[in-house]
């Protein structure tokens, strides 16, 4: 594969080193604090839970409603490439721009989380719309109206998936709450960060555990008649007092993202020009180029290690390789690792290591080896062996994988857009990546810098999610169940 | 998740909070760039909102930021009226609002140094001059927009190497804090640190800082660093010569239990002007457009 060979000639030049002189000494530590949690460390540790949910459920339902009308409308070209943008854009960039609108008001959260799920919940509700079965509709007679072909036919159909969609991107929904803390959100990750900062390992682990615990609960108490409750409930406990007001949203639209020469002084325009072009070489050869160039090398070392990865995890879960009691550890294994966010894994193993593009490499190829091989495994329940089909590895090898095998690129490649975001996300964690700058640029309140480079970030988000789709079309594989 | 049925109730939910956010009287409110151990900020800085309650008669909130960039942006977009910053970032805040002043400095910040300090490895000793051993080393700096962890120490390392810290050094890095940048330091991870010397005191102080494997190479000169900074329009939002009250109660804040939150022994009146050298040197190495 031309992939493998890519990520190897990146890996190369890539910057493996372990700059921390006892990495050990601290895992050491970290293994211990996982072992003693202590649940009295955190001050407002109700609040911080509180806040993550209330986020959570308010985010998630804002980007389903909007998400829902705007999949009406994806006919629309122009509905299209919006949704293609904001979903672009990372929650964390997002909570970047929204703590400059509106500081830390809790629409800072919930629009953050809100507006890309709205376009990433745009387009899958639209292909379940449009992939739903044709033949109910057909059976109606001709003068059946467009509303009620749609109310009483298209959308009871695609109810189910929207449900069951709509849990999983609660999900999701709860992982970025918690990582949002970390940008200064009253959320998990708020102390998380603190804790985690000067080696509190007892209260780190303490707040994982109470994160997992929400996570895999989540089916429990996630019912429907419940879901008014919670939505009001989540409104009512958020710290609305904090205001904002008009002139800061004005100004920063206007003022603070136009490139500085463009709003400096008013010299001639030839002088304003120059110095436009200026900003433009600076901002593209010393940073967005740079920026761009370790975002891609990572994204692709770590695409082909989730790939090894995912090989390596999904016998763990697989019916047809491990018997019920493996399976169940196994289980629980991925669980932990995908439902840990990748921001906070990175996080983790950078204080572990310091920092070089290793950490980032380790905890994108364990999240999205998780999923992935979480997803194959679930895909081998559905194969049937012949009853004197080979056992172990040569069963492993030569029945199954290559049973599974388009499946888990196809995966891949769905994941190939999600690595590249995290992996910009993951500069603000000091990785030279796009992140690194947008982070600089944010810390130097230099706003016209940190848009231009967000919209960088963006574009090639966008690239690669149609290259992404190119080469599936072109080898045919099929992307079905999985969902980002 | 139900979609349709909970359109209604998403849209009043939003609507209600919308208007809202503008209707509720507004205590005062503070922050303090987050710039060591955040453990107990809020229980440290709770007990300065107590004195201020007391002593402005005005209720008085303290609100924690992660970040440098959000104290500043708190103080713009008026979610705080007051903040404990630093020189740097108190600049930057002061340019963005209109009439704000700087009230107060601690009584160590008219003359606040930087300490280079280095792993025992590297075998330097402390020196007059600054430490020009350390190129091809490692180095790690504090928060990207604080003063004492960024500004003097990239300002002096421009100005005795002619090039950017990137190009000097093997490795550099952002640490966040000055707790950590110690850490960091002590731990080897990076060879050399930059960080403010209250901190290091501090650290010392509490037996955090082993001397045998880090320790000071070079004290730059001084500077003045962290203040107290107010937004112009408190005499109008909260009560005429609000502003003279405010930097009346900061100055005679002398309860030591207090004071150990910042660490400072006292603060001593600071004006706007004080903090000109700071402005110069940001713009002299482009921190600031």
């Amino acid at each position: 594969m031309a992939f493998i060979a890519v990520a190897l000639i990146c890996a190369i030049f890539a910057d493996f080193e372990i700059t921390t002189v006892h990495p050990w000494q601290e895992l050491t530590r970290l293994l211990h604090g996982v072992v003693t949690p202590d649940f009295y460390a955190t001050d407002n540790l109700g609040g911080a839970l509180a806040y993550t949910l209330a986020f959570a459920l308010l985010g998630v339902a804002f980007g389903n409603v909007f998400g829902f009308i705007l999949s009406l409308l994806f006919f629309s070209r122009i509905v299209r490439t919006g949704c293609a943008f904001v979903r672009a854009v990372h929650e964390l960039f997002w909570a970047l721009i929204f703590l400059q609108l509106f500081g830390l008001s809790p629409l800072t959260g919930i629009l953050a989380i809100g507006i890309p799920y709205a376009g990433i919940i745009a387009k899958v509700y639209a292909e379940i719309l449009e992939e739903a079965d044709p033949s109910p509709l057909q059976a109606m007679p001709p003068s059946t109206g467009r509303m009620s072909a749609f109310l009483f036919v298209r959308l009871p159909d695609a109810w189910a998936h929207f449900t069951t969609y709509s849990m999983y991107r609660l999900e999701c929904g709860l992982r970025s709450s918690a990582v949002l803390g970390f940008v200064g959100l009253p959320t998990l990750g708020f102390h998380l960060e603190s804790a985690f900062s000067q080696g509190l390992y007892s209260e780190v682990s303490a707040l994982l555990i109470l994160f997992y615990l929400i996570i895999a609960s989540m089916r429990v108490w996630m019912r429907r008649f419940a879901l008014p409750v919670y939505l009001i409930g989540a409104a009512a406990i958020l710290p609305w007092g904090l205001s904002f007001t008009a002139d800061n949203i004005w100004r920063f639209l206007t003022h603070d993202i136009v490139p500085y020469p463009l709003r400096a002084a008013p010299a001639e325009t030839g002088e304003t020009l120059a110095r436009l072009n200026e900003w433009l070489q600076t901002m593209l050869f010393e940073q967005a180029l740079p920026g761009a160039a370790i975002t891609i090398q990572l994204t692709m070392i770590a695409l082909v290690c989730s790939g090894l990865l995912t090989l390596l995890f999904f016998p763990l879960i697989s019916p047809l390789l491990l018997g019920r009691s493996a399976r169940t550890l196994g289980h629980t294994c991925l669980v932990i690792i995908r439902s840990t966010p990748e921001y906070i894994l990175a996080y983790v193993l950078l204080q572990l290591w310091g920092p070089s593009m290793l950490p980032a490499i380790v905890a994108l190829a364990l999240h999205n080896g998780g999923i992935i091989g979480h997803l194959v495994g679930r895909y081998t329940e559905a194969i049937t062996l012949r009853v004197d089909a080979c056992r172990g590895i040569r069963r492993y090898a030569y029945e199954i994988l290559p049973r599974v095998y388009r499946q888990m690129l196809a995966l891949l490649f769905y994941r190939w857009e999600v690595i590249m975001r995290e992996t910009a996300i993951l500069g603000i964690l000091g990785i030279s990546t796009l992140g690194f700058y947008i982070d600089s640029a944010f810390a130097d309140l230099r706003f016209d810098r940190a848009v231009f480079l967000i919209l960088v970030t963006a574009l090639l988000n966008i690239a690669v999610d149609i290259i992404s789709r190119q080469i599936r079309a072109r080898l045919r594989l099929q992307t079905r169940m999985e969902r980002q | 998740m139900q979609s349709t049925r909970t359109i209604p109730l998403i849209a009043t939910i939003l609507t209600i909070s919308l208007f809202s956010v503008t209707a509720i009287a507004e205590p005062f409110v503070f922050t303090a760039i987050p710039d060591q151990d955040e453990s107990q900020l809020r229980e440290r800085f709770g007990k300065v909102a107590n004195y201020l309650s007391t002593t402005l008669g005005v209720e008085t909130k303290y609100i924690p930021v992660k970040s440098y960039a959000a104290a500043v942006t708190a103080f713009r977009n008026n979610q705080v009226q007051l903040a404990w910053f630093g020189g740097l970032s108190g600049v930057r805040a002061r340019a963005l609002v209109r009439g704000s002043q700087a009230l107060a400095q601690g009584a160590e910040d008219s003359a606040f140094e930087t300490y280079f300090i280095a792993h025992a490895s590297l075998g330097l000793k402390e020196g007059k001059a600054f430490p020009k051993g350390i190129a091809g080393t490692t180095f790690t700096f504090g928060s990207k927009g604080s003063t004492s962890g960024r500004l003097m120490p990239e300002f002096h390392i421009r100005e005795s190497f002619g090039e950017s810290p990137r190009k000097i050094f093997d490795r550099v890095g952002f640490s966040g804090d000055h707790s950590r940048t110690i850490a960091l330091v002590q731990s080897g991870s990076y060879k050399v640190g930059a960080v403010n010397f209250k901190v290091w005191q501090r650290e010392l102080k509490e037996g955090k800082i082993d001397l045998k494997k880090v320790k000071i190479i070079w004290r730059t000169p001084p500077y003045p660093d962290y203040q107290w900074s107010v937004r112009g329009d408190v005499d109008k939002t909260f009560s005429v010569g609000f502003m003279d009250k405010v930097r009346a109660a900061l100055l005679s804040m002398k309860d030591p239990d207090l004071l150990k939150a910042f660490p400072r022994s006292s603060f001593i009146p600071a004006t706007n002007s004080d903090y000109k050298p700071i402005k110069d040197v940001a713009r002299s190495i482009g921190l600031i457009d």
